[in-house]
């Protein structure tokens, strides 16, 4: 039986949303969206909140010591072998 | 200024960092170190991980520039101090070292390297008492630890931006294993079969939980929100 998506409570869709987002369909078409501002600005949210997200990408790197001590602690094992 | 003998840091990666040509190479210099040079042509990555797999240290380190900075990253998100973080990335990429001629590319190498350092960080926040004792537990917050369901609440909307050091403390502020999943997809960029690959999880675990990693830091930022609004 299908059930009528756009009769879905307010539980059921947001049971629903993880694989609706993730499957990367566009959840805003979604009926029950049509009338429903809370879920609506729920969906809205999460989405300014991965946006958000993608500005952290890594800008930072580790010192230069850090490479420094790998190098030493591989010439280290390789003068064991 | 950067020292000589570190490999020079990779400026042109792409975000997924899958893919991307290698910009600088490096030369073995008297004392044994490797100084980076600019190479007439970007060198196929594909090229670098053979040759760093025929144990070429020359090859190593240009591996090490291409990935350093997310793997330091993602270290630094996890633990949340610069000397441990730097401790874990140095541990993962000697593990790589280690273990390197073991990839068989059944995975993307940035998959198959993600994967140690996760292991290597979680290792850490065992021994630091944290009970994370495999990715398996690592990826099911106690129940407590759930977020909310959020119909009902009476004010939904965040404001358009968010600020980005709000942001960078509500997610130091999520359990381990969400934040986890949200660093991998939402920052990093993996997808979930990538990240369900790195985790030992199914994929609809991956979205599961990243879900409620988005509803645990909707929840913490709208409460920053609230009470920056008070007088």
């Amino acid at each position: 039986m299908t059930v009528d998506a756009g009769k879905l409570s307010c539980a059921e869709f947001q049971a629903q949303l993880p694989e609706l987002v993730g499957s990367g369909e566009n959840v805003s078409a979604h009926p029950h969206l049509q009338n429903c501002d809370l879920c609506r600005a729920l969906l809205a949210d999460l989405e300014t909140i991965a946006e958000a997200a993608r500005q952290l990408f890594p800008s930072v790197e580790p010192s230069d010591e850090v490479w420094q001590h790998i190098e030493s602690a591989i010439k280290k094992r390789r003068g064991k072998k | 200024m950067a020292d000589s003998s570190s490999p020079t840091q990779n400026s042109n990666r792409t975000r997924s960092g899958r893919g991307a040509s290698v910009p600088t190479g490096t030369n073995e210099g008297q004392s044994g170190t490797f100084t980076p040079v600019t190479p007439p042509h970007p060198i196929d990555g594909a090229v670098v991980l053979a040759r760093a797999q025929a144990g070429d240290h020359e090859a190593f380190a240009e591996l090490y520039s291409l990935h350093k900075r997310r793997i330091y990253s993602l270290c630094l998100r996890m633990v949340g101090n610069i000397a441990e973080a730097e401790d874990l990335t140095q541990e993962a990429f000697l593990q790589l070292h280690r273990k390197i001629a073991t990839f068989r590319g059944d995975s993307a190498f940035s998959t198959w390297l993600h994967r140690l350092a996760i292991n290597v960080v979680l290792m850490q926040l065992r021994k630091k008492g944290l009970s994370l004792i495999s990715l398996d537990e690592a990826m099911e917050p106690t129940p407590d630890e759930g977020p909310s369901r959020s119909f009902g609440a009476p004010d939904l909307i965040l404001a358009g931006a968010i600020d980005r050091l709000a942001l960078e403390r509500a997610i130091a502020e999520l359990p381990a294993g969400y934040r986890l999943i949200f660093i991998l997809h939402d920052v990093e960029g993996f997808e979930h079969n990538e990240i369900a690959s790195m985790l030992d999880c199914s994929i609809g675990n991956s979205k599961s939980q990243l879900h409620k990693a988005r509803l645990k830091l909707r929840e913490a930022l709208r409460a920053a929100s609230r009470q920056e609004a008070r007088p």
